[in-house]
């Protein structure tokens, strides 16, 4: 029988980098010193298991490189070695090496063979190094050459009794007579059963064996063969092996201590059996396909039995309802507009629950940040604890995977910039060691996720000068602390006066800023001189869903995401303002703020051009206001996100669109761009109108 | 055809194990660790049992001593997954009850010559 | 195809005959055929998805003006392309002959499925590939880039759409930028 081993491959990558990540994560726990003996044993039984898929399966140069961090792991499992920073540092070298070497086998690319037998030989260096340990791998060398000189006898002699409690552990001597006689196949053998102790019938229990036998094989049947059918119940029978030699050999390898020898006939076994199977699996391996980490999504059973309960509430409804329209006049319309409740609440659970599907804790985003941080303070000399809160709280798959970069960038950001030397921290009076901070919660529709830090905070000072070097403000401009903290966001923002190795060379937080904002998301900083800094990043939970405004322009419909709409007035022509060159502006409260006409972005044709007449829905993007005019408010409404860009192209200011009750379609408008666009617009009308 | 019980903490090896199995006609009912073996084998009959050792909640070994105390399981034969470097384990399974093991890395047709073997 | 019956009411007497006799031959591609400003046109039928009448859609803005806008099919967001704009030919009105063929078409980012409006749907046809003719320069209005080939059916000329030139979408992003197609509602200000 064959069987495609390679259907198994990409679950096999898939559990083995999730291995990894439980490595990766545990190692850091050892690294503070918390160890215990489940740490250790976590991290081993990730090893084991990527050793045994990759022997499994083929893939053999991880196999033999795990098998050393294997043994280097259970060492350090029986106490037999000491946890050393020096080895925990060379295990987290050898993960990443892993994490490249089966990255590089699933994708089909060269692995570094240079990169792994540097960390290969650093692994047995240190495993030679003062281990008290015995090495299984020298071990299985030796016993091979000493079991593969076994010779093949003309027959052998075997006394086989069983304890009385082999059958208490499933052996069957039957089988095994089975066996022995199936080995001989062109040979013969005879056996002698011997019932000698066998109790009386009275006091004999079924369930415990006490017959012995002689057997006699003839034939050419290799000793390992034979001491492979005993394997499993070496220890639970008298067992002697002696070989019917021919004429006159030496009898000298003979009679050998029993339990050694199977013992040494089994790990040969395996080894050459690992070693010859490999090879035909490697193409197999090669052929599995790239980068298919998107494509795919674990959901847990829960979830997925939820769905299916309530799809089977769903039909029940159904039925229901097709029931009462075979045969409906009005005294059933009661029924029917339960039946319609029951349809709407059903449908919206199974939405909600299907959306749960796609759901996963921010942990799978969060989960390098033990190992970035550990890397980066041992790197820049800082001592750094890292505190993770609410890595349970769940997101959008497609969301988690995008926010990670910007995450990243935070993160470092503050590790470089916000986090002061030991010194420096000592002197201001603080605790030497620094704590960052990664928190994620839900609220609203929203998650929110923050990156603190106990550092020197933003400098203010520096901050302005640079902007106002940089032209970004005017030179007498004066701005209140939360304005100058906002400026760091800007496009072309930069105070790092020296490039370091650590938070990007030269990007700035605005791309943070426009990665987060094409999620749907906004970034706020907090800062106090001195006391450290807060990024907060509030994110839809859902690409796939938006609490949306519908507004009328003329006769078409647009959707404005409710999370960025204030509120929504009414001009008063007192409260209007048209600033030459600059456009409209209205005042609302003590602000002055510019007006969009939606149909000068957009086109179409308003039922009034007269601000007074329609309506301005105030929207917020980016800390800026501005006032969107349309013609009038129609209802609010959840809607599915549908993307234009799979049948047709990007639209700016438009996001997406989403089918209405009716089957039409209506455009969901994305701020940012819809206000990029309007600046746009300005600058080329101005340009027609003088042409 | 029989009924196998197979428990590994690792899906693609059990997907492999399963797989395996059902190709050669056995039904599989198959188990994360040995809670979820143990919850699954009570009330249940199975001819053989397959498990992997190292698993979280409850190993391999662990997983067997429990099953040979239920009186379902007296005489059941019970496989161990394990590797060459774990020959103690080997003797720890076997005191617990196991009936053998099979050697990891191990391929197809050697897990279905083995499960025959003992399946009779 | 649930509609070809529509396409079969657009039809022609002669031209129903003349596929009824033909037999489908070795290395013969089925092409629908469509009317425009009384020309015929025509398109492969296994990228026909559906042919459906005219409904409204969703006008999308800063788009080239041969982009009607958008339509849901059954779920999914399609784009619906006036032939005649595409091809600068005077606009008509939509009358309840209006159809939309929806087709798939071949972009560098995957399949699309597009809608074109066209003035009414004719027939299909057996095309043989030696049948085909090279496009003539026309030295006229219509765009011969879309155009793979002339073949006859009935005496008459069809001429064969290239349907992912026609949509390709480097060119309706360079049009999309040249066009101005809310320029008149703009300048009212």
């Amino acid at each position: 029988m064959s069987i495609d081993m390679s259907q198994f491959l990409e679950t096999f990558y898939e559990e083995s980098f999730e291995g990894l990540e439980i490595m990766e994560t545990e190692l850091l726990a050892l690294d503070t010193g918390d160890a215990d003996s489940e740490t250790i044993n976590t991290i081993f039984r990730a090893a084991h298991s990527i050793k045994g898929g990759s022997g499994t399966f083929g893939l053999n140069a991880v196999a033999d490189f795990t098998h050393v961090m294997e043994t280097l792991l259970d060492e350090m499992r029986d106490g037999k070695r000491q946890i050393t920073q020096e080895a925990v540092n060379l295990l987290l070298t050898t993960v990443d090496v892993l994490r490249e070497m089966l990255t590089a086998l699933r994708e089909n690319t060269e692995l570094d063979h240079e990169r792994i037998k540097v960390t290969h030989d650093q692994l047995e260096a240190l495993l030679a190094s003062d281990s008290t340990a015995a090495k299984p791998v020298s071990q299985a060398d030796t016993m091979d050459t000493s079991s593969s000189t076994s010779p093949t006898a003309q027959g052998w002699k075997i006394s086989f009794h069983p304890h009385i409690d082999l059958l208490k552990t499933g052996n069957d001597p039957v089988r095994i007579l089975r066996e022995l006689s199936e080995l001989s196949e062109l040979g013969e053998i005879e056996s002698t059963m011997d019932a000698s102790s066998l109790p009386d019938f009275e006091n004999l229990d079924p369930e415990e064996c006490h017959l012995g036998w002689d057997i006699e094989l003839k034939g050419e049947v290799k000793r390992e063969d034979i001491d492979e059918v005993f394997a499993w119940v070496e220890d639970e029978c008298d067992l002697t092996i002696t070989a019917i030699k021919t004429v006159t050999e030496k009898v000298a390898p003979a009679k050998e201590e029993i339990s050694s020898a199977t013992e040494q006939s089994t790990v040969t076994n395996s080894a050459t059996k690992a070693s010859g199977e490999a090879p035909k699996a490697t193409p197999a391996a090669a052929k599995a396909k790239t980068s298919s980490e998107s494509a795919s999504i674990r959901v847990g059973i829960d979830k997925v039995d939820s769905v299916i309960n309530l799809v089977g509430e769903l039909v029940i409804t159904q039925s229901m309802l097709s029931t009462l329209g075979e045969d409906f006049d009005m005294s059933k319309v009661n029924s029917l507009i339960q039946g319609m409740e029951q349809l709407e609440l059903n449908t919206r659970e199974l939405q909600e629950q299907v959306m749960r599907m796609r759901m996963m804790p921010i942990n799978f985003a969060f989960q390098r940040f033990p190992r970035l941080v550990h890397d980066m303070s041992q790197k820049m000399g800082k001592n750094i604890e890292l505190k993770m809160t609410g890595e349970q709280t769940e997101l959008d798959k497609t969301v988690m995977e995008k926010i990670g970069d910007p995450l990243v960038h935070l993160v470092r950001n503050s590790l470089d910039h916000g986090i002061e030397m030991p010194e420096q921290r000592k002197a201001a009076g603080k605790p030497v060691t620094a704590t960052l901070g990664l928190n994620a919660y839900h609220q609203g529709g929203n998650i929110v996720i923050e990156v603190t830090d106990d550092g020197a905070g933003l400098n203010e000072a520096r901050v302005l000068a640079k902007a106002i070097e940089q032209g970004l403000v005017s030179p007498d401009a004066e701005l209140e602390s939360a304005k100058i903290h906002e400026l760091i966001l800007l496009p072309g923002f930069s105070t790092a006066e020296t490039i370091t190795d650590v938070s990007g060379r030269g990007v700035g937080m605005d791309v943070v800023v426009k990665n987060i904002r094409s999620l749907g998301g906004t970034l706020e900083v907090w800062s106090k001189q001195g006391e450290g800094s807060k990024f907060t990043i509030r994110l839809p939970l859902t690409l796939a869903i938006l609490d949306g405004q519908t507004v009328a322009v003329g006769d078409e419909d647009y959707i404005i995401p409710l999370i960025s709409i204030i509120e929504s007035i009414q001009l008063k022509p007192e409260m209007l303002n048209v600033v030459v060159g600059k456009g409209e502006t209205f005042k609302l409260r003590d602000e002055h703020l510019p007006i969009i006409r939606l149909h000068n972005v957009f086109g179409g044709h308003p039922r009034t051009t007269d601000l007074t007449q329609g309506l301005l829905v105030v929207v917020e993007t980016d800390g800026r206001k501005i006032g969107l005019f349309v013609d009038e408010l129609k209802g609010q409404q959840q809607v599915v996100i549908k993307s234009l860009e799979v049948n047709y192209k990007r639209i700016e200011g438009i996001s997406g669109a989403t089918i209405l009750g009716d089957g039409s379609v209506a455009l969901i408008i994305d701020i940012p761009g819809l206000i990029s666009l309007s600046n746009q617009e300005k600058a080329t009308s101005k340009y027609k109108k003088s042409a | 055809m029989a009924n196998i019980l197979a428990v590994d903490d690792s899906a693609s090896m059990r997907q492999m194990v399963s797989f395996t199995l059902k190709g050669a006609g056995h039904t599989v009912v198959e188990a994360v660790d040995g809670v979820d073996a143990l919850a699954k084998a009570k009330g249940a009959k199975f001819d053989l049992v397959i498990s992997d050792v190292n698993m979280p909640n409850m190993d391999g070994i662990a997983l067997i001593r429990e099953l040979r105390a239920l009186p379902d399981f007296k005489f059941t034969p019970m496989l161990m997954l394990t590797t060459e470097s774990t020959t103690e384990k080997k003797q720890e399974g076997k005191a617990a009850g196991a009936t053998g093991w099979i050697v990891k890395p191990f391929n197809p047709d050697q897990l279905l010559a083995t499960a025959n073997k003992v399946l009779g | 195809m649930t509609t070809t019956n529509m396409a079969t009411v657009q039809s022609t007497n002669t031209m129903s005959e003349t596929t009824d006799e033909k037999k489908i031959e070795g290395d013969a591609t089925q092409f629908l055929t469509f009317i425009l400003d009384d020309e015929a046109y025509g398109v492969e039928i296994l990228r026909v998805q559906e042919i459906k009448g005219w409904t409204p859609v969703t006008r999308i803005p800063n788009t080239p003006k041969y982009m009607q806008g958008v339509l849901n099919l059954r779920g999914t967001i399609v784009p619906i392309v006036d032939m005649r704009m595409r091809f600068d030919l005077q606009r008509v009105e939509y009358t309840p002959v209006t159809v939309i063929i929806v087709l798939s078409v071949k972009s560098e980012s995957g399949e699309r499925v597009i809608g074109l409006v066209v003035d009414s749907v004719s027939d299909v046809i057996d095309v043989n590939a030696k049948d085909i003719k090279a496009t003539p320069n026309f030295g006229t209005t219509l765009n011969t880039e879309f155009i793979n080939g002339l073949a006859t059916s009935a005496e008459n000329m069809v001429m064969l759409l290239d349907v992912d030139k026609l949509l390709s979408v480097d060119e309706m992003t360079a049009l999309a930028q040249i066009s101005d197609a809310n320029a008149d509602v703009r300048d009212e200000e």
